[in-house]
This record gives C-alpha cells, sequence and structure tokens, in this order.
C-alpha cells in the first residue's frame, strides 16, 4: 500500500497555549494529551438557552474551563458499567454546523480555544466568531476514526447531567493521550481548509451536467420562489 | 429440529458485536484500493487513517464508529426451517440488541423522534426494525444486522420515464456532492440505488442494495451491471475525495435494484453505506450450530423474482 504522505504534526498540551494555537495551519495534523470536554445541543439548551450553571469539576470544584479550553462535538460509544465506572469504547464527533448558532456564547462564556467536530463550520463563523478570540477548528479524520479516537481516551475525568441528558447528550470530561489525528481546518487567520477545497471541486461540477437533459419537472429546492410552478 | 429462541438470540448478540468492531473483508480491500490510487493527498490521508482506524477496532475489540448507527435485521427464513414461536424470534432480536448496547458498548442512538426520549438500549417503539424474506428449499434462518450511520447521503426523488438514465445520473450527481462536501456522508460509500417499486418500496431496494450487496458483486442483469459501473465511474469522477477534499475517492462500489413500478413513474432512491459500512450475517442451521460471515447473501434469485411462482 502507498503510505499517505506525511503532513506537518503538531501535538499540543492541553489547556493549549495562544502560542501553540498560532503554529496552526490548515491542513496540519493535531494530536492532543490532557483533558477534552465535550458538548452537544443539549449541553448548549441547558447553559445558552435555560440559563443553567456551568458544572464545576468534582473533587476539586475548580472551574472545569480553566482545566480544558478544548470543545469537543462528540456523543461517546459508553456505558456505565455495574461499579458505576464507564466503558468508553469508540468516540467520534457529530456534525458541527448545528451548533454554529451557539459558538459566539460559548466561547465568550467558555474562553474555549479549541473547537473538534465533524464536517467544520460556516467560513464566516471563523471569520466572524472563531478567528477575532483567537479560536481553531480541527476536524476529526474520516469521520469514522472512533476507535483510533477511543484509544486515545485514557479515562472519565468527569459526567455531567448524565441522568437528565443521556449518555449521548451529557457533558463528558475525557482524560486523552495522544488524542487525534485531528486535521486543522481553521486557523486564527480565519482560513478554512474545507472552503478551499470546495472551491477547487466547484469548478469542474456544472462540466458533469453538461449534456444531461433537463428534468421532466422541477422541484422546490431548485427554486427560492414559492409562487413558481413545477411543471 | 427446531431452531430455539435461544439460538437466535446468540447468534444475533454475536453479530451485533462483529458488525459494530470488525469491518467487512470486501469494503476493506475496496478501501484499500481506493488508497493505492487516489491522487488527491488529504483524501489519501484519510483514507490511511481509516485503515489504522480499522486496525486499531479489531485489536482493541472496540466500535470502529463511536456512531455505532441504527441496529437492525434483515431475516430470510428456509421454508423447511422449523422455529417454534416467530414471536419469541423478535423478542430473542430485542434482546440481543439491549445486550450488545451494553457490552460492546454500542451507542444508544434510538430516541423518540418528538420527546428524544431513550431507554439507553436501541430499543423503542419500532425500532429495531426486522424485515423479513423466505428462501424455498433450505432449512436454515438468516440473520443480518446492518448497523446503518449518517443522517447524510440519502434521499429520494420521483423521477419521469422521459427523464431515463441522464435524470437518474442527475439525481446521483446531486446528491452525491450535496453530501459530499465536507464529507458529510463519510464517503468513500457503497452506494446503493432502488429504481421503481412504489415510494417505499424504492427506498427499501436502495437501501438494500446499499447494505445488504457486497462490493464487487454485480447486478445479474448485465444492462444494469453495465449502469453500476457508469455510475460508480461517475460518482469518482466528481473531483472529490473522502471529507470531501480534492480527490478521486467516492464510490467504492455502486449496486442497483429495480421494482416494478407504476407505468407513469420512476421514483429512485440514493443511499450511501459510509466509511464504517457495517453488516454481519449469521446463519443457524436446522441442528442449532450457527456459522458467521460478512455476505449477507441477500437477493437471491427467489427473492429478484418475476412472473407467478
Ligand atoms: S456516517 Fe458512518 S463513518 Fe460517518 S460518523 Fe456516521 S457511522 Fe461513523
Amino acid at each position: 500500500m502507498t503510505t499517505a504522505p506525511t503532513r506537518k504534526t503538531h501535538h499540543l498540551t492541553i489547556p493549549v497555549k495562544a502560542s501553540d494555537i498560532a503554529m496552526l495551519k490548515p491542513g496540519d495534523i493535531v494530536y492532543l494529551e490532557g483533558v477534552v470536554y465535550t458538548a452537544r445541543e443539549g449541553v448548549y439548551d441547558r447553559v445558552l438557552e435555560k440559563q443553567q450553571p456551568l458544572p464545576v469539576s468534582g473533587q476539586s470544584g475548580s472551574d472545569l474551563f480553566d482545566i480544558s479550553n478544548v470543545n469537543f462535538h462528540c456523543s461517546p460509544a459508553a456505558a456505565i458499567l455495574d461499579d458505576g465506572s464507564y466503558k468508553i469504547g469508540g468516540v467520534t464527533a457529530t456534525a458541527s454546523f448545528r451548533f454554529s448558532k451557539w459558538m459566539e456564547r460559548w466561547l465568550d462564556l467558555t474562553n474555549t480555544k479549541i473547537v473538534i467536530g465533524k464536517g467544520g463550520m460556516p467560513k464566516e463563523d471563523y471569520t466572524n466568531i472563531l478567528a477575532p478570540r483567537g479560536a481553531v477548528y480541527l476536524t476529526t479524520v474520516g469521520y469514522g476514526t472512533g476507535a483510533l479516537l477511543g484509544r486515545g481516551v485514557t479515562s472519565v475525568k468527569d459526567v455531567f447531567w448524565l441522568d437528565d441528558l443521556g449518555i449521548a447528550q451529557a457533558m463528558w470530561m475525557f482524560n486523552v493521550k495522544a488524542f487525534g489525528p485531528f486535521i486543522v481546518d481553521s486557523d486564527i487567520a480565519g482560513n478554512s481548509l474545507f472552503a478551499e477545497h470546495n472551491a477547487a471541486i466547484a469548478e469542474n461540477i456544472s462540466a458533469l451536467y453538461d449534456g444531461l437533459k433537463p428534468p421532466a419537472l422541477s422541484r422546490y429546492g431548485e427554486t427560492d420562489n414559492r409562487k413558481d410552478e413545477v411543471m | 429440529m427446531t431452531i430455539t429462541a435461544k439460538h437466535i438470540e446468540t447468534a444475533a448478540y454475536e453479530i451485533m458485536k462483529k458488525a459494530a468492531i470488525d469491518i467487512p473483508d470486501d469494503y476493506l480491500t475496496g478501501i484499500e484500493a481506493m488508497a493505492d490510487t487516489e491522487s488527491g493527498d488529504l483524501s489519501a490521508f484519510v483514507l490511511s487513517a481509516m485503515l489504522d482506524n480499522y486496525r486499531a477496532a479489531t485489536e482493541d475489540r472496540r466500535p470502529m464508529c463511536a456512531d455505532t448507527g441504527l441496529p437492525r435485521y434483515y431475516v430470510k427464513v428456509g421454508d423447511k426451517a422449523r422455529m417454534d414461536s416467530m414471536v419469541a424470534l423478535e423478542a430473542a432480536l430485542r434482546k440481543a440488541t439491549a445486550d450488545a448496547t451494553h457490552d460492546v458498548p454500542l451507542r444508544p442512538n434510538r430516541v423518540h423522534p418528538l420527546w428524544r426520549t431513550e431507554h439507553n438500549n436501541n430499543l423503542g417503539i419500532n425500532s429495531p426494525e426486522v424485515e423479513w424474506s423466505f428462501e424455498p428449499d433450505a432449512d436454515w434462518i438468516d440473520i443480518t444486522t446492518v448497523h446503518k450511520g449518517g443522517l447524510f447521503g440519502t434521499d429520494y426523488r420521483m423521477l419521469f420515464p422521459g427523464d431515463g438514465i441522464d435524470g437518474i445520473k442527475r439525481f446521483l450527481l446531486d446528491t452525491l456532492i450535496a453530501f459530499g462536501k465536507r464529507g458529510l456522508a463519510c464517503q468513500p460509500a457503497i452506494v446503493g440505488i432502488g429504481i421503481g417499486g412504489s415510494k417505499d418500496t424504492c427506498m427499501q431496494l436502495g437501501k438494500q442494495a446499499a447494505c445488504l450487496r457486497v462490493v464487487g458483486d454485480r447486478n445479474p442483469d448485465p444492462e444494469i451491471a453495465k449502469l453500476e459501473h457508469e455510475f460508480k465511474e461517475l460518482g469518482n469522477s466528481i473531483g472529490m475525495g473522502a471529507m470531501g477534499f480534492v480527490g478521486s475517492s467516492m464510490v467504492v462500489d455502486c449496486h442497483i435494484e429495480v421494482g416494478y413500478t407504476h407505468t407513469g413513474g420512476m421514483p429512485v432512491s440514493v443511499h450511501t453505506f459510509c466509511l464504517s459500512s457495517r453488516r454481519a450475517t449469521a446463519r443457524i442451521h436446522s441442528d442449532g450450530t450457527i456459522t458467521y460471515r460478512t455476505d449477507p447473501k441477500w437477493f437471491t434469485p427467489y427473492m429478484r423474482r418475476e412472473g407467478i411462482s
């Protein structure tokens, strides 16, 4: 098998420092060590819409965002064992664009600097929300690298709101080591790897349809004007 | 001899594990071949990371992807197989689902569609789905589980006879491009296309074509087999690879299934079975022994039969 070309690879410790983040360029590979937390719609709804207080971390009672500035859009394949401990099998990100509307308030509230998920967010979010706050977006790979990422989770540090939100939506804090690979999508200048690739691919798209006859029936979705007839 | 609910439960529990953890050989070979030919370097990086991931899953016995999809079953009952209770068979499938969800673990993805309530065991109203078929001159029961993830990559369109093959190509391109960007469909995928039937059959055929036929399998109708090849090439010529990066790895294989349809229409569905193309099959023989494989052998000649018999 051909081995994939080697790419610039960074091994970063969490909380990630501003100087580390400044080095990341779109297309670079990142591995993480430290504590990451998960947050998806259940958490944003609870904290940002229902105004419930953020949790504090277990024994020490410290602010968990002092420990982690890495937000992972994820829900693990986890089980609660009979002794009350957790078994983490696979770990995979979920599509981030759905959380875009909460990111601005969330970053301000938590001082998060790295957002990890699936598929990136719109480039405008990088320009207007992440980059001005010194934050970047890393994408998981594949996206099904659940086993590799599961290996990177060494233990569960804490879990919040498990009873109310369920396994998939609860807020997990994972101790991680050699956690990755992730690909840098956005940098602190607000560039987006996905946007660059989409633009390159878009150049060829209309040629693919050349010579195909027009559809017998139009459909809403091809037009935004709902006063149009589809015939 | 009679096949018992206990046999079914053992087999179903085992295939739940196998499906979640071990990538089927046919799909693995397909991805290895694509990794060899992919020229887009980011897309090639993604494919090689996926190959690492399959190895890690098998070594650690952990799910290859944490989105363990919506576990479901396809049951093929040999005409001469004897089972004391079909209701007990379904109950055994439900029990195996709950047990495997806890033990593997699978992510408890199943929630009520409106209230979002869940039982943490992948069971609920109308779930898991169990689809049935029969096979003449056989005394076994085949149980296949499919764990299909992916909220993206599937679509349906009512086309008309005048749209012809061009219309199907247009629809296929629309779907692959829309869901391929940023890799939302987690391509390269096994693409299943259902053509004909009524709307629900059309969806069902496309889904079964994606999930229950192995990479390299061809439709027995040579003309349809040619279309399968042509559509695969079309998908791989978009210029898009894994994760929507520039490249050529979009479609590992394309499978088409057809069903007779209304004379005025040509319904078409497109389904993509993702980088975690998870399926596993158990055959429970009449003496209670169980054998395992990854080719469901769902579309038998009897299954695709024409005419009266
Ligand atoms: S589409 Fe498949 S590979 Fe991608 S996250 Fe879902 S289950 Fe995993």
